[in-house]
């Protein structure tokens, strides 16, 4: 029973770093319609950036916002060299762009970090917590309590804000949108810088789980997109269910069976839903997006 | 004034429009009729900036606005409410009515309830859906909230693409209505694209006949429904030229 809360807990932590990557992908999807493979590269500078900040003697509370700033600003940097100036070819072959991106980013992270894994502390440094016999990690409680935080703001930034309104509106139909005075490409801009920030807060949260490698991005964008698709690629709502039903499935297989074949799961999971359920399973029928 | 010189639009190798010559004075509504394909849309989309024209100008007040993306367009004082109304199904109707004046959101901000209230007052129906999503309204009140977001950044001149298109006879006056208003409160100069000559003859003040991307014909409200050539067309007969 004890262990049952356990992984419960465990799943749900790494569920919600999943479903951030998650919302990545489907806010650049959602307004340019671009899978992004490099999604997993963002978490890569983020976690990396963090690790070189905190070597240089900036305390953690400052490393994270600079590390996720310098990754916001490497997204808006990619969509503007990579992704505006091709804006007009086929989807596919943005698609296959970002692939190359995915390969690039890896290869400046192994030029500057090398192949040997990074540590980083994790932010909050408490004794564990007792709870229903479940040993909670006070950086489990840190995880939960930043997604929330997070969750809520992207809330309110789409709900509530003119910009926000603007972007909905832009992924709706971006052609109305231009007729309205709103420049679509600077949305898809805003959206890779975005997606860029959040998979680096990610990142910088799974890296004192995992460590922090060059090719840390793979996984942890694999996952993402597992999670998206779990979801169904067009609502935020549905890609954190899908990053939290993905954590939890994970866990609890790395528990009962073996945490060899979690990944293997993931993947199963992926195939299956693709098989049987290829708009995700929180979609509406029509395909309404965010 | 609003001014078009020899306008031709390409799409992809076929040319649709050629050297189209039109213009639109200070207060006056120009209705632009033609049988389906005849290239109406093709017409406002290129002069709101949605297509590039391969020739010729478009220029609103003596500023030349042809070559400019759409979203600049708006803001030099243009505004196309297009075909199908395409409003933003999942926004509420406000937010629906402020993304009209995007353009002008952060500048004009302090004017955003006047700006409302007037889209209001010429469609109070709008008011009890405010809160509802554009999606959920009825076509009528869609092609009023398409027309009233298209106001909202209080263009010099509106181009309206065959706003009777699926509406009942009562609310196409109902629109015509309000075009007359828009033009004698507003001032603002008004382009009804229609396939409903009936309803455009009632508003315009001056027609352009369009066929096959050419204005075949053109001339005053009184002028072209004497015509002959309109007369069959309006009759459902096919036109020749
Ligand atoms: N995106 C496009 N690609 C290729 N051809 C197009 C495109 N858009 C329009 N056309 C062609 O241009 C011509 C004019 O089309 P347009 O939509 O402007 O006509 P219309 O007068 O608005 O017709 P309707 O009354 O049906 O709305 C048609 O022959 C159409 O097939
Ligand atoms: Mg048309």
């Amino acid at each position: 029973m004890d262990s049952m809360v356990q992984y419960l807990v465990t799943g749900l932590t790494v569920g919600s770093i999943y479903a951030l990557m998650a919302i990545g992908f489907v806010a650049i999807y959602n307004i340019t319609g671009i899978l992004n493979f490099a999604q997993g590269e963002f978490a890569m500078i983020g976690a990396l950036s963090c690790v070189s900040f905190v070597n240089w003697g900036l305390p953690m509370v400052a490393a994270i916002p600079a590390a996720v700033m310098l990754t916001a600003l490497i997204g808006f940097i990619i969509e503007r060299t990579a992704i505006f100036p091709v804006r007009n070819r086929s989807v596919i072959t943005l698609i296959v762009i970002t692939i190359g991106l995915s390969t690039f980013i890896k290869g400046i992270g192994l030029i500057i970090w090398g192949t040997s894994p990074h540590t980083l502390q994790p932010v909050v440094k408490a004794e564990p917590i007792k709870l229903f016999g479940a040993v909670i990690n006070p950086q489990s409680l840190f995880i939960f309590l930043t997604v929330l935080v997070l969750l809520v703001i992207l809330y309110v930034f789409f709900d509530k804000t003119f910009i926000g309104s603007a972007l909905k509106a832009s992924e709706k139909n971006p052609r109305a949108a231009s007729l309205m005075g709103i420049n679509t490409s600077s949305m898809s801009a805003l959206s890779f810088t975005l997606a860029a920030a959040l998979g680096a807060i990610a990142g910088i949260m799974i890296a004192p789980l995992t460590d922090a490698t060059y090719e840390m991005g793979f996984l942890i964008g694999l996952k993402g997109f597992v999670a998206m698709v779990i979801g169904g690629v067009n609502n935020i709502p549905g890609a954190v269910v899908g990053g939290l039903l993905l954590g939890v499935i994970e866990s609890f297989s790395g528990g009962l069976i073996s945490t060899f074949y979690s990944d293997a799961i993931a993947f199963g999971i992926l195939l299956l839903i693709l098989f049987f359920k290829p708009t995700g399973l929180f979609s509406k029928a029509a395909g309404e997006r965010v | 004034m609003f001014h078009v010189t020899g306008l031709s639009t390409h799409i992809g190798k076929i040319q649709i429009l050629h050297s189209i010559d039109l213009y639109v004075e200070r207060g006056e509504i120009v209705s632009v009729i033609g049988a389906n394909g005849a290239g109406k849309s093709t017409l406002l989309n290129t002069l709101a900036g949605l297509y590039t024209p391969s020739a010729g100008t478009v220029a609103l007040e003596r500023e030349v606005i042809s070559g400019l993306p759409a979203y600049k367009v708006v803001a030099k004082g243009l505004s196309l409410v297009p075909e199908g109304r395409q409003i933003f199904p999942n926004l509420t109707v406000r937010e629906n009515l402020l993304l009209g004046m995007y353009s002008r959101y952060y500048k004009e901000k302090k004017q955003t309830k006047e700006r409302i209230d007037m889209v209001l007052d010429m469609f109070p129906g709008l008011k009890k859906h405010l809160d509802n999503l554009g999606g959920n309204l009825s076509g009528g009140e869609q092609q009023m909230l398409a027309i009233g977001r298209g106001l909202m950044s209080q263009p010099k001149i509106i181009l309206l693409d065959e706003p009777s298109m699926g509406l009942a006879p009562k609310i196409v006056n109902d629109i015509l209505e309000i075009l007359l208003r828009i033009k004698k409160e507003m001032g603002t100069m008004i382009i009804l694209v229609e396939q409903n000559v009936k309803a455009a003859l009632k508003v315009a003040d001056r027609v352009y006949v369009l066929e096959h991307g050419s204005i075949i014909l053109h001339g005053t409200k009184e002028e072209i429904s004497m015509n002959p050539q309109v007369k069959s067309a309006y009759l459902g007969m096919k036109m020749t030229s």
